[in-house]
């Protein structure tokens, strides 16, 4: 008989991640301000989960309590089976500001990470995987520069190599690309799923761009508004992998999940500010 | 009698820099534009849509080519051309009436005080602000300073507005608004209007017809590419429109193809070393013993069946 020797897909963790019921509240003047409200959220290993939602609605504030930089009023995160109670190297994080050293070179600030985490091995070894990931990234030839001599788009693109350097067990972007032209941002997004394809990083993504959370991720996760932000909605993305911008695009789903998600966002658009979209009467038409 | 458009770019070239280490910006750009056409060129940060847009409005000359206006070569800044910029460029100590006022007052002269103030007072009312004409620039957010640049450029009556990535800098559910408000104003007065931007979906939401620009260095105007759907356009309705989806990847496709952005691949080795990450919580010896690097290859995990 033919057995197969494999690893069994029973050792894909079906919740790598687990937050259950967070809460976070800010005690201010008016009394607690409640921002996150029993959020809970299983990802399993492997997974690209993707927080949409409202600039304020919270997202953010999630991504940084898993993250361990704020702390969790109350509820539970729990990774690979350990409990997550502060910042650590398991977690990489991209921000959306790429926040590097600037008296450090490209190759320079994703060393830092690198010789922390890797400190048992020998230090060429370790300049090994810093070029690596910069290369992969195709800033191959401007690792010895510092952040002033790059452009916004490379500076970004350190900070996901840097990211990724730490063999991390999840990464964690909070709007990557948020600073970038549109354009820039298709391209590294490309970037990013090119480096995703390879380590297959379970990740976490807060972003309130429909186009890069269909691109990007597996299942997208849309938040209400805040404050008291809970799960609106969740959208599972059936597109193949490896994944094709222009692939991606012509698949008969893509425009219907785009206006579901577009949609999403209109309804939980702040009410407060009110928006002059043009408004019902030709929506009606158009939807019947 | 031969056919003038209102605007007829002719092999424009533009450079800067020393000659030796010139770098050439824009290369043989063309580009035609009727009255009253609402088109956007679409291109990437530092491709040259600034340097273009500048040549429009006379504040650059192009090394070779002609930017004609009506016939007419431009040489140098007029009201006739109304620009708004990305960073609003508002005086700040004048008020947001002052500010419309004083462009009203340069182009406008010989009209009588009485007259020019309702000019300034009409526009403000277009772009929502009427409630704000007394308040400084720093009193407003970036969305409402970008609408009183707005109406400072209308307020000359130009012939020809030209918008610099002018919602580049607001939030997206601010440019979703404002978006709306130029298409509107863009209706009652049908205005031509050049609209600079990197985001494709809000040239498909507000103009006639896309130009996309290569990327730089040497960026050159692409393909133009019609935009055929119906107006009021709705932002979540495109997304059902056969025609939407077709401008898009037409644009898209463009832009990020080899056409759009020139790419050097090169063949490097690399090494991956097979390392784990260290568990920087345990302690940094073992029995005294420095640790070794643990390492992929050790930790393979193999499912054998037997018998």
């Amino acid at each position: 008989m033919n057995e197969i020797i494999a690893l069994p897909s029973s050792k894909v963790r079906r919740n790598y991640l687990e937050l259950s019921q967070l809460n976070k509240t800010y005690q201010s003047p008016k009394g607690p301000a409640v921002i996150v409200n029993d959020f809970n959220l299983n990802i399993a290993e492997g997974e690209f989960v993707t927080l949409i939602g409202h600039s304020g609605c919270g997202k953010s504030t999630v991504l940084s309590m898993v993250a361990g930089l704020n702390d969790v009023t109350s509820g539970g995160m729990v990774l690979a089976g350990k409990e997550v109670t502060g910042p650590g190297p398991d977690r990489g994080v991209v921000f959306q500001s790429p926040s590097l050293l600037p008296w450090f070179t490209a190759l320079e600030n994703v060393m830092l990470g690198v010789n922390q985490v890797f400190y048992t091995a020998a230090k060429s070894e370790r300049l090994q995987i810093a070029e690596y990931y910069l290369s992969v990234v195709g800033l191959a030839d401007a690792m010895h520069k510092r952040p002033a001599e790059l452009s916004q788009g490379m500076r970004q693109r350190v900070g996901i190599a840097r990211a990724f350097a730490l063999s991390p067990k999840m990464l964690l972007l909070d709007e990557p690309f948020g600073m970038l032209d549109s354009l820039t941002r298709f391209e590294l997004q490309a970037v990013l799923l090119d480096l995703w394809r390879r380590q297959r990083i379970t990740a976490l993504m807060v972003t309130h761009d429909v186009d890069e959370a269909l691109y990007l991720s597996d299942r997208i996760v849309c938040m209400t508004d805040g404050p008291e932000a809970e799960v609106g909605d969740i959208v599972e993305v059936p597109f193949d992998r490896p994944r094709d911008r222009v692939a991606v695009m012509e698949h008969p789903e893509y425009y219907k999940l785009r206006a579901r998600l577009i949609e999403f966002l209109e309804v939980h658009a702040h009410h407060k500010k009110r928006l002059n979209f043009p408004k019902p009467a030709d929506v009606k038409t158009a939807a019947a | 009698m031969m056919h003038t458009p209102l605007l007829e770019i002719t092999n424009v070239s533009k450079g800067f820099g020393l000659p030796g280490s010139r770098s050439e910006v824009l290369r043989d750009i063309n580009l035609t534009i009727e009255e009253g056409e609402f088109v956007a060129i679409v291109g990437y940060s530092g491709a040259g849509k600034t340097t273009l847009i500048s040549m429009i409005a006379g504040l650059l000359k192009p090394d070779h080519g002609t930017v004609k206006l009506r016939g007419e070569i431009i040489t140098e800044p007029g009201p006739e051309r109304g620009v708004v910029f990305q960073n609003y460029s508002l005086l700040p100590w004048l008020t947001v009436a002052e500010n419309v006022q004083l462009a009203v007052d340069q182009v406008f002269p010989n009209w009588s005080a009485e007259k020019r103030r309702e000019q300034v007072a009409k526009y403000l009312a277009m772009v929502n602000l009427t409630a704000a004409t007394a308040k400084l620039p720093r009193e407003l957010s970036g969305g409402m300073r970008q609408r009183v640049s707005v109406a400072r450029a209308l307020a000359m009556e130009p012939k020809i507005l030209l918008l610099d990535e002018p919602l580049g800098a607001l939030d997206a559910l601010t440019r979703a608004t404002l978006q709306d408000e130029i298409v509107r104003i863009w209706e009652q007065e049908r205005r031509t209007v050049v609209l600079i931007t990197n985001d494709v979906d809000e040239g498909i939401l507000t103009a006639d017809r896309i130009i996309p620009l290569s990327a730089g260095p040497g960026a050159t105007l692409g393909p133009s590419v019609t935009v055929d759907i119906a107006r009021p356009r709705n932002r979540k309705e495109l997304n059902h429109d056969v025609g939407f989806k077709r401008v898009r990847k037409q644009v898209l496709d463009y832009l990020l193809g080899p056409g759009g952005r020139q790419k050097t691949i090169v063949n490097r080795k690399l090494t991956l070393p097979d390392l784990l990450p260290e568990d920087l919580d345990a302690p940094r010896t073992l029995f005294g013993a420095k640790r070794i690097p643990r390492r992929r290859s050790e930790e393979k995990l193999e499912t054998v069946e037997i018998g």
